[in-house]
């Protein structure tokens, strides 16, 4: 590696200067774990990594029901699902983050650092647009927010403009009769990169579904919210033919890419196939919730 | 610019200070500086595990690390396992089980289990697989290191 310089910032105010003195070649330093190698395989020029795991605000990890969740950037994986409180509120989350790399990379590696890093295939944004996460942005200007499927804008491409920061995404509490599920498709269990994922959130009304929201990875320049699926299944009673319908929209909507993981052809099945369960087990986790 | 820094960390017990360029990782310092060559670099971007140490307590790769960021805090490698006059269960029970064979995989695997095992003490071997997925190896096929750590953890139930 070049060298670089490194700060722990304290606060906000700090490491925004920091990141509007150092310009395109500062970057924010969560978890390391896409950062570290990027730019020791020359694929990021950077010359200061501002930390922002001293920030108070960056390690918030707080839930009550009736506020739902504020979970801050620098918030690692293995802090999420170590939460019970949060494990069961929001097992659809918990899903991507005890997925994400393998133990070793879950004691590093943060949602906010995956969210900016806005990989295509990045397993936490799926489940954080169904649980309709909010993006709250710190920057010269002070704070904005945005919702997290208008987040990315392209592959490795954020809606962060210069000296802006993630502080923490905000999400609401789980209605009543209502959950998620997220799952991917990887040829391997462990350590691999979706080939394809797929997460739903349903809200139930006795035998049919109030409302749901789907989001799908890697079959986009960015994890891909999908409102039609939502749109359609809003009334309609649990049928398979109602959920096979909702796959096909879901596979209708990706517009994935053909790279050494899968072809577009997969993809475009996987989309179809993913969505399909992910309502199933969105529909039971809803039902004992 | 890219000045070095002072950082200051308790490494298996010892409380250690060191002047380090923020571009070093954990790994790099701890084998070259503090000659702790316990922890091995296999890929150098996370995916092998051979680097894994216990950092504040948690399970982490050290080539993931930068050093700057381990100022303040308590690191436990291979090297710090096992007490002055007995092998931890683990490390004994990979050399029964002869779960190596060219070894460079091992010392991450060992402070693997032991991390495993602290905090679950009777892992099934489902639970030995997913939580060791991050490990890999290139010799044994893996089954015996699983023996090797369902050993460890019937040694530590039995307090030998
Ligand atoms: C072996 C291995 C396996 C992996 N497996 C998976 C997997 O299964 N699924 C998956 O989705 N990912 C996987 N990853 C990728 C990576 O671990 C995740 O994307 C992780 O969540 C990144 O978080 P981090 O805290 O380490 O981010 P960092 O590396 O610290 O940061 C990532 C990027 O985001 C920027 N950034 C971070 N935080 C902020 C902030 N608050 N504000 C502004 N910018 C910020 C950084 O500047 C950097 O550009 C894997 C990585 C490795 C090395
Ligand atoms: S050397 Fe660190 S994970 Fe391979
Ligand atoms: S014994 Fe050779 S890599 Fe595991």
């Amino acid at each position: 590696m070049k060298p670089i310089d490194y700060v722990r910032a304290r606060t906000l105010d700090e490491a925004v200067l920091l990141l509007r003195q150092g310009g395109e070649r500062a970057r924010v330093l969560a978890g390391g774990t896409d950062l570290i190698v990027q730019v020791r395989e020359n694929r990021r020029d950077v010359d200061l990594f501002v930390d922002i795991k001293n920030i108070p605000e960056t390690n918030r990890l707080e839930y009550d029901p009736e506020h739902g969740l504020t979970l801050g950037a620098a918030v690692p994986c293995y802090r999420i699902y170590g939460n019970p409180a949060v494990a069961k509120a929001y097992p659809g989350l918990i899903d991507a983050v005890a997925m994400i790399g393998s133990v070793q990379i879950q004691g590093r590696a943060t949602v906010g650092g995956n969210l900016c890093n806005a990989s295509p295939a990045a397993d936490s944004i799926p489940p954080m647009i169904v649980y309709r996460g909010v993006c709250h942005i710190y920057g010269p200007q002070g704070s904005r927010v945005v919702p997290v499927e208008e987040f990315c804008t392209g592959p490795g491409q954020t809606v962060l403009g210069p000296g802006e920061l993630l502080v923490w995404i905000h999400f609401p509490p789980p209605e009543r009769h209502a959950q998620a599920h997220y799952l991917r498709f990887t040829p391997r269990n462990e350590m691999d990169i979706a080939v394809a994922g797929s997460a739903a959130y349903v809200r139930l009304n006795g035998e049919r579904i109030a409302s749901a929201r789907v989001a799908l990875s890697a079959v986009a320049p960015t994890p891909l919210f999908v409102p039609e699926v939502g749109e359609y299944l809003a009334g309609k009673e649990i049928t398979d033919e109602v959920i096979r319908q909702a796959g096909e929209l879901a596979k209708a909507a990706a517009r994935p890419i053909t790279d050494m993981r899968g072809t577009a052809e997969q993809r475009k099945h996987l989309s179809a196939v993913l969505t399909r369960r992910a309502l199933r087990g969105a529909i039971q986790r809803a039902q004992e919730a | 610019m890219a000045t070095k820094q002072i950082i200051r960390m308790t490494v298996n017990g010892e409380d250690v200070e060191l002047l380090v360029e923020a571009r070093e990782s954990l790994l790099e310092v701890l084998r070259e500086k503090l000659e702790l060559t316990g922890a091995k670099e296999g890929c150098n971007n996370g995916n092998c595990g051979a680097c894994s140490v216990i950092f504040d307590g948690r399970l982490v790769n050290s080539c993931l690390v930068l050093a700057v960021e381990a100022d303040g805090k308590t690191i436990t490698t291979v090297e710090g396992i096992a007490r002055p006059d007995r092998l931890h269960p683990a490390q004994r029970a990979f050399l029964e089980e002869a779960a190596l064979q060219c070894g460079v995989c091992t010392p991450g695997f060992i402070v693997a289990s032991k991390a495993l095992l602290d905090q679950n003490p009777n892992p099934t071997e489902e639970e030995i697989r997913r939580f060791l997925a991050g490990n890999l190896c290139r010799c044994t096929g893996y089954h015996k290191i699983v023996l090797a750590v369902q050993k460890a953890a019937a040694m530590m139930q039995e307090g030998v």
